[in-house]
């Protein structure tokens, strides 16, 4: 049962061959059995779970169910839920019942899934490592020597391991692709803008993008169904026609244009990944499609424009976490000014507080032109290389993470290296473009590896018949650490 | 040495939407606390602002009435510090590209025009509020007012007194009002101003270093804080010191300004983009519409009442100080067209009188428009005299008779008369019982003629038309 598409499991629910209660009951057991070892949730609410999964299954008797009906979906601990424990991996909400639904969870309600769990995650979605959890670090279960990869690691750990069919991750710099690519597993972030902001605590609200994280490219698009969706109450939410995202899966690949940035495969990427991209590039050309070299000459600099854009906004985003109307308060203080130190202090951790700093300096009186100004100027020269590039390909193809997983404490002591996690990935949160990876094998310690697939603006059903149809020839994403 | 006083107000006016800038909760004065914060307003994760276009059409009202150009796009900004009542530590509030930029207004102080140049006004969100009483070593926090739109209006350092502080300011309201964007209630906040004080030996152009007095909410404190600080800073200057930039506050019961922070002691507030909100573009179809239905402006009422009714350009500028004021008097004017003056001496003298010791607005007057004229129709064709007027006047304030003139008038039996033969007949009467005094006229005593005047209204009850009375009598004196 664990192993099953979200297809499969919804035409069993459909059939009545499993129930709802079933199959939340199955995967609350396996979490309650694993979960000690992984850390992969922060929350599981046995009450709610099966409270929803018993209104699904009157859902699917009444004759009302959708594709995700009675199936049980892991929440990253960053989006708000009603009644549910939000803690965004920090120690500053570790109190923090929220009072409404984020945009996406309420699709998901009305879509009559069931929220199994709130996932684990690096604090405020801040790190590649899942080790800046205020709730302990997240195990990889591929080898648990190893990270799973952040800031949705606990959501990435949930769907290899099997304890959900699927999670639903966010993505500001690479934290649904690069934890997807760690532990095998297929994620992908939308197009900037098709996934509601709303109830998903920011980060860095003009790169933050919630999406899915599953099994399969056809699993992703089941769930994007679900998750894409244009709401009101976020005024960077896109208004576009509803388009069903598994529509071109089955397409095939003749003719395809993947485009190979240089820059991509140039030094950095470990022996082990690039073996394993060659190998996912020859599957593709077997299939039909050919490969072209392009050039995003402004590639290396993502992560310094990622590294002023990001904590910019994170500087401010944070500020309202100040102890005085939910969160964590210090327990004694001398006055407003030491409340806020001793507050701030106490519920931030390290990665959160040298964030802040960097963005709080960069945004400052007389260096905002030089740090901030100069960063959004690159912006929009790393999204006209992208524009360019496009010209000659449909996808652009890569190693989502230079290495596969490295080891828990290995980075945690060198932020730069911890950084350098992203290099591949946050170009697409800074352009706004679509991104996915998807498992292509395995390298060193046989930890997973992934495969990067960045495609235009609206492009997701593209890419997902492009992963598709690579996980028809493929058996990758159906290999499991359990 | 001879000073002069220079004066740039900023102000800021609350915006007469039903819900607030970037939420839905209501923007209505006096809720108890923190029962109209939703949880936009509380900034609790996760939430987003979405803009109110009321509050957007309103500024583009604004500028559209001051002649300023209206920026698009127009971005908003986050203007950072700590404050218990500032929930999400951040002002959302416009930097570079305000909606409106630029643009003028126009002030009489003293019978002169001056022309007053606006820097700019943009769109924020207010702050709530922080309650420090009733609690015990412990303040409390009101967000009701959190998020509430506001027009933050800059002028350039223009004024030179602060008699030109308060017109300009009274003129801002006034206009505010009179375009609907504002209520203009100084009690309840709706109207703030703050003021940029500084000074100059006069005749040079460099501008002295200025003190900024804040939340002035009366025009009288606007008035008294600009005088105290003006004084304060030519002192300093004149016993050889110099002006530190900073911030005041006014004191009222002490009537002086002392500092709350120093230039030094300044926030670095960290404007950036806000990137919850994109770009704000205003189309040149919106900005017509906006313009097609605005009401006519005060300035351009004024000059129609001074060619169009021949009104002195004070009438003028005292009946369009509020739009309903400058209603009434239309209202009324159009039913006595050729009276326009008699109309407007009576708005400006009994009706704002009666007004002011009610505490009623015009927009309330119990008389209306209609009413009043028919009782100042009765004063122009003779019925009554403008005495009894005043008589007929009060009833119809008090709402006898349903207000009607001619009623009241019969009620109480104010008819003039206005009969030649009958008023000959009592002005006989009198001479004859007054010998000595027609004699003492005749031998040139003028004052007797007023005198006999006096027994003959006394004779009717003072209902005789005073100017027949007049006539008749001269006539039957000089015979």
């Amino acid at each position: 049962m664990f192993n099953t598409s979200l297809k499969q499991l919804s035409t069993q629910l459909a059939e009545k061959k499993i129930s709802s209660i079933e199959l939340t009951t199955e995967f609350l057991k396996r979490i309650k059995q694993s979960n000690p070892e992984y850390n992969a949730f922060v929350t599981v609410n046995e009450d709610i779970s099966l409270a929803q999964a018993k209104a699904a299954d009157q859902m699917i008797a009444a004759g009302n169910a959708q594709p995700l009906t009675g199936i049980p979906i892991a929440q990253k601990d960053i989006f708000c839920a009603k009644g549910w424990l939000t803690t965004c991996g920090s120690k500053m909400l570790a109190n923090f019942v929220s009072p409404y639904d984020a945009g996406v969870i309420e699709r998901f309600n009305q879509a009559g899934a069931v929220n199994i769990g709130k996932t684990n995650m690096d604090e405020f979605a801040m790190g590649s490592s899942n080790e800046t959890s205020y709730y302990g670090i997240v195990k990889n279960p591929w080898d648990t020597a190893a990270v799973p990869g952040g800031s949705s690691g606990g959501a990435a750990c949930a769907v290899a391991a099997r304890l959900a069919p699927a999670a639903t991750g966010t993505d500001t710099g690479g934290s649904i692709r690069q934890p997807a690519a760690l532990c095998g597993i297929s994620g992908i972030k939308p197009t900037y803008g098709l996934v509601s902001r709303y109830g998903m605590i920011a980060f860095a609200s003009s790169l933050d993008q919630g999406g899915p994280m599953a099994k399969s490219a056809e699993d992703l698009a089941l769930l994007l169904n679900v998750m894409v969706g244009f709401d009101p109450r976020d005024s960077t939410s896109l208004q576009r026609e509803a388009e069903d995202y598994a529509r071109d899966l089955e397409k095939p690949l003749a003719g395809l244009r993947i485009g190979l940035p240089k820059e991509y495969f140039a030094e950095g990427m470990s022996s082990d990944v690039a073996r394993a991209i060659e190998a996912a590039l020859n599957e593709y050309r077997k299939l039909g499609a050919q490969t072209v070299d392009v050039s995003l000459p402004n590639a290396s600099l993502s992560i310094p424009v990622y590294y002023v854009l990001a904590p910019a906004e994170a500087s401010s985003n944070l500020s309202r976490f100040d102890g005085v109307r939910y969160g964590h308060r210090a327990a004694s203080y001398t006055d407003l000014a030491d409340m806020y130190r001793k507050s701030r202090a106490q519920g931030f951790g390290a990665e959160v507080k040298r964030r802040i700093l960097i963005g709080t300096y960069v945004l400052s009186h007389g260096y905002y032109d030089a740090y901030y100004l100069k960063a959004q100027k690159l912006r929009r020269l790393i999204a006209q290389d992208f524009a360019q590039a496009y010209e000659q390909c449909d996808v652009i193809m890569g190693p989502t993470t230079p290495t596969v997983a490295f080891n828990l404490g290995e980075k945690s002591g060198d932020p730069i290296q911890m950084y350098l996690s992203d290099i591949y990935t946050s170009a697409a949160n800074l352009t706004g473009m679509p991104a996915m990876s998807i498992p292509i094998g395995f390298g060193d310690k046989n930890r997973p590896i992934g495969l990067h697939i960045i495609g235009n603006y609206f492009k997701e059903a593209q890419m997902l018949n492009v992963a598709h149809q690579y996980q028809q020839v493929t058996d990758w994403h159906l290999r499991s650490p359990v | 040495m001879q000073w002069e006083i220079v004066i740039g107000l900023e102000v800021h006016t609350q915006l007469s939407t039903q819900s607030k800038i970037f939420s839905g909760a209501a923007t209505a004065y006096g809720a108890p606390p923190n029962t109209q914060a939703c949880v936009i307003d509380l900034a609790l994760p996760g939430v987003l602002p979405v803009l109110n276009q009321g509050a957007v059409e309103r500024a583009i009202k604004f500028g559209l009435s001051v002649g300023a150009k209206i920026n698009s796009p127009s971005i908003f900004a986050r203007k950072n510090y700590f404050y218990p009542d500032l929930p999400k530590g951040y002002q959302i509030s416009q930097y570079e590209s305000p909606v409106v930029q630029g643009g003028s207004i126009t002030i009489q102080v003293d019978g002169t025009e001056k022309t007053v140049r606006l820097t700019r006004a943009h769109l924020e969100e207010d702050a709530g509020k922080s309650l420090h009483e009733d609690f015990h070593g412990m303040s409390g926090i009101d967000l009701n007012r959190a998020g509430t739109p506001l027009l933050e209006i800059v002028s350039e350092p223009d004024m030179r007194s602060s008699a030109e502080a308060v017109a300009y300011a009274k003129t801002l309201h006034g206009l505010v009002r009179w375009i609907g964007i504002c209520d203009g209630n100084m009690q309840e906040g709706s109207f703030r101003c703050d003021a940029n004080v500084s000074v100059r030996p006069l005749g040079t152009d460099k501008l002295g270093t200025r003190c900024e007095i804040k939340n002035l909410n009366s025009f009288r404190f606007l008035e008294k804080a600009i005088d105290y600080e003006a004084r304060r800073q030519i002192e300093i200057l004149e016993d050889g010191g110099t002006i530190r930039q900073e911030t005041r506050l006014y004191d009222a019961n002490k009537d002086e300004t002392r500092t709350m922070r120093s230039k030094e002691d300044a926030n670095d507030y960290r404007y950036f983009p806000d990137p919850d909100l994109l770009p704000l573009e205003i189309s040149a179809r919106w900005i017509d519409q906006i313009r097609s239905a605005l009401p006519e402006l005060p300035q351009a009422r004024c000059n129609r009442y001074i060619t169009g009714f021949a009104l002195p350009a004070y009438d003028a500028s005292v009946l369009t100080a509020s739009r309903e004021t400058a209603d009434y008097f239309e209202a009324m004017a159009q039913e006595l067209p050729e009276h326009a003056k008699l109309c407007a001496n009576w708005i400006m003298g009994d009706v704002n009188g009666q007004l002011n010791k009610d505490g009623i607005d015009i927009g309330d007057c119990p008389v209306s428009p209609a009413q009043l004229a028919a009782l100042l129709k009765r004063i122009n064709d003779g019925t009554i005299s403008g005495k009894a007027a005043k008589t007929v006047f009060d009833s119809m304030w008090q709402g006898e008779l349903d207000r009607n003139a001619d009623a009241i008038i019969e009620a109480k039996g104010l008819k003039q008369i206005s009969d030649d033969s009958a008023i000959e007949k009592i002005v006989d009467q009198v001479l004859a019982a007054n010998a000595q005094q027609v004699a003492d006229y005749r031998s040139g005593k003028e004052k007797a003629f007023n005198s006999l005047i006096g027994q003959i209204m006394k004779a009717t009850q003072g209902k005789a038309n005073p100017a027949q009375v007049n006539a008749i009598l001269k006539k039957k004196l000089d015979q």
